[in-house]
């Protein structure tokens, strides 16, 4: 098993038609994911890629039984997309698309909430997630690592690469990437909690960044709740105050979200954290070889 | 974005949002002129980015227009936290009755929006917020149900303002409440809100921050982008479509994702502290994913153009677009740097690493660029980087 995302998940994508929405849909398929259709309202009918296009979400669920939506839609209608797959109650909705008005993933957050949250958000500004050996649902390249039993969950898309391919003879479980602007869906804590209740994770890699207090929040989380080994790293040390570091998300407003005071957090509540990401790696692999 | 105070003004007034009548004023003599047409009383007020400026003595009242003259010349040119005075805004001089503070903002953490009101304004929220919690009211909004009147109402209520302010308050907040979405802000903040002697509650103070990933939509907040006080460099980057970001030390950074160069200047920063001199990256600059030739020729250009740059680490990871495809990326950049008339003038250490990195490092090799080192690890590559900065080579 795996978090959120096995090798049972059928796929859909939201913007399936599009430059991106191609090229990821390929991705996935040649990486053994189950996609099994597109949703374009203004080309539904049509087969792309050898694949259905259906006019709506629901239409698409109806027909093929798919319980995860892959969102590859523009900023400007990205809002509307995860609404639509709220209102459909797609299980697992993964909004890739960067750039999204705050106000708009604020308000359809604040939907699914109205909603009872049957359908679960990554993103948006993410990677997604992937379940290697299982399934893809995203942009991670699904080929730098294999299967096995380490959990992450991360807000930076090449950082979780790099700790993907560091630690590749080890393997992972699930790898989550839940995006780096400032409102998202799944936390590191929702992650956390699912790693912790999946029987197929040993131990856990955290990846955060400035901006914030989502790290402190899961470092109370761990002392509560976590029992498995988990290693963590921050990254931002050395970004000035008050300046975006690329992630909507990633600000250092005046002495809150730090770097240093992420870190302090966690390692009161016993988590290692690594000073570059391959002493991060270095970490988990002397916790996974003690095993 | 943040906006000067009397722009976030101006954006209040076309909301109907009374703010005392106002002029900017770049020299002394323009705020003479304002003074004068402002008549009696007037306040000086220092337009800087950044909050405690009353501390810093940004602020001063003046008597009349040659007293507006003198005091603004204390004021301009002033360093206000690192920030110079360039600007001032002349306002006429406020009967204060009462003073009160209030904000919307987006609650991270809760993923919602937030009222904050409280009849203790003017003077540093947070702390009235830390030692006094109980006079600092925080209300939940949700963005489906937005603010009315009457939430309006009872947010002032609950921030403990009086009878006689009320009405004006609630009309007040239910108008910045249009400011906050209309304008895609994630913060709008009026502090201190005041009541005055006459009994009117207007906007005293005025910090505005827009939401940049909305610009598709709010065209006209690309009028607000401050020129003067944008680093050349940066604004070069922005020109070319580059993630970059100016900073004070003397190792260039290129890498891809955000994350990944965000802990490249970490690691170099680390690095640096075995070295003389101490090198520190001189710039976050993140060339997105997929590490196209012709970006990473531009991002190559910016930092080289970079007098304080001593030497470049280029580090990369391979996912979807492969080292391989990187590695000829790298190659064309330095053909189209050479038909630029560019000369590549420092050191470069390149770190390629993920899918086909070893063939993305054969291609390298095998081109054998002038001043390219390879090195195979991040950690390494950031020491090699720093050490090549320390000598200045």
């Amino acid at each position: 098993m795996a978090i959120w995302l096995t090798e049972n998940s059928k796929i859909i994508v939201q913007g399936m038609t599009g430059a991106e929405g191609t090229k990821h849909t390929r991705r996935m398929l040649a990486s053994g994911a189950k996609v099994v259709g597109g949703v374009n309202a203004r080309k539904a009918g049509i087969t792309h890629e050898g694949l259905p296009v259906f006019g709506t979400v629901k239409e698409a669920i109806e027909q093929t039984g798919a319980d995860v939506s892959v969102v590859f839609v523009p900023p400007a209608a990205t809002k509307a997309a995860v609404r639509e797959a709220i209102d459909a109650e797609i299980p697992l909705c993964v909004v890739i698309t960067e750039g999204v008005p705050v106000h708009d993933t604020t308000e359809f957050w604040a939907y699914a909430v109205s909603k009872g949250n049957k359908t679960r958000i990554i993103g948006p500004n993410c990677p997604g997630i992937a379940s290697p050996g299982a399934s893809n649902a995203g942009i991670i390249p699904a080929d730098i690592t294999t299967k096995g039993r380490i959990g992450l969950v991360s807000k930076s898309g090449t950082l979780t690469y790099q700790l993907m391919y560091e630690l590749r003879d080890i393997g992972f479980s699930t790898c989550v990437g839940i995006g780096g602007d400032p409102v998202i869906g799944t936390t590191h804590i929702d992650a956390l909690q699912a790693f912790q209740d999946d029987p197929d994770t040993d131990a856990i890699v955290m990846i955060g960044e400035i901006g914030g207090d989502a790290e402190e929040r899961a470092a109370a989380y761990i002392e509560e709740h976590v029992t498995k080994p988990v290693v963590a790293y921050v990254a931002g040390f050395t970004a000035p105050e008050g300046k975006t570091m690329g992630h909507a998300g990633a600000i250092v407003s005046g002495s809150a979200g730090t770097a240093q005071a992420k870190k302090e957090a966690l390692e009161k509540v016993g988590v290692r954290v690594g000073r570059t990401p391959s002493e991060t790696a270095r970490l988990m692999r002397e916790i996974m070889s003690a095993r | 974005m943040d906006l000067f105070e009397h722009q976030a003004k101006e954006l209040f007034a076309e909301y109907g949002i009374p703010v005392p009548r106002g002029i900017v004023a770049h020299t002394a003599e323009e705020a003479r002129a304002a003074a004068e047409q402002l008549t009696g009383r007037v306040v000086v007020k220092a337009q800087v980015k950044t909050g405690g400026r009353g501390k810093a003595g940004g602020v001063k009242v003046a008597d009349d227009a040659a007293d507006a003259y003198a005091k603004a010349t204390q004021i301009l040119g002033m360093d206000i936290k690192g920030h110079t005075v360039h600007k001032v805004l002349i306002e006429e001089a406020s009967q204060i009755a009462e003073e009160y503070y209030f904000s919307f903002l987006l609650d991270r953490a809760n993923r919602t929006f937030l009222a904050i009101c409280s009849a203790s304004g003017g003077m540093d929220i947070e702390e009235v917020a830390h030692t006094t919690p109980e006079k600092v009211a925080k209300v939940p909004i949700s963005p489906l149900t937005g603010v009315d009147r009457a939430k309006a109402r009872e947010i002032a209520v609950a921030g403990g303002l009086p009878q006689q302010a009320l009405d004006g308050a609630a009309e007040l907040i239910e108008k910045l409440w249009a400011v906050f979405v209309d304008e895609d802000a994630s913060l709008v903040e009026v502090n201190p809100m005041i009541l005055s002697a006459d009994g009117q509650v207007k906007a005293l103070d005025g910090k505005v921050t827009l939401d940049d990933n909305a610009n598709f939509r709010q065209p006209e907040h690309l009028a607000y982008v401050d020129k003067a006080a944008e680093d050349p460099l940066e604004a070069r980057a922005k020109e070319k479509h580059l993630n970059y970001v100016k900073l004070d030390g003397n190792v260039g950074i290129i890498g891809n994702g955000a994350g990944l160069v965000m802990s490249t200047l970490d690691v170099v920063a680390y690095a640096g502290e075995a070295f003389p001199g101490q090198p520190k990256p001189a710039n976050f600059l993140d060339i997105g994913g997929g590490a196209s030739a012709e970006v990473m020729a531009n991002g190559l250009e910016i930092i080289l153009s970079d007098p304080s740059v001593k030497s470049v680490f280029v580090n990369v990871f391979g996912g979807i677009t492969a080292c391989d495809a990187v590695a000829n990326g790298i190659v064309a950049a330095f053909k189209l740097l050479e038909s630029r008339g560019e000369e590549v003038t420092h050191p470069l250490v390149v770190r390629l690493d993920g899918n086909n990195a070893a063939l993305g490092r054969q291609i390298l090799a095998d081109a054998a660029l002038p001043r390219v080192e390879l090195v195979d690890t991040m950690d390494e590559a950031a020491k090699r980087a720093a050490e090549l900065a320390a000598v200045g080579a």
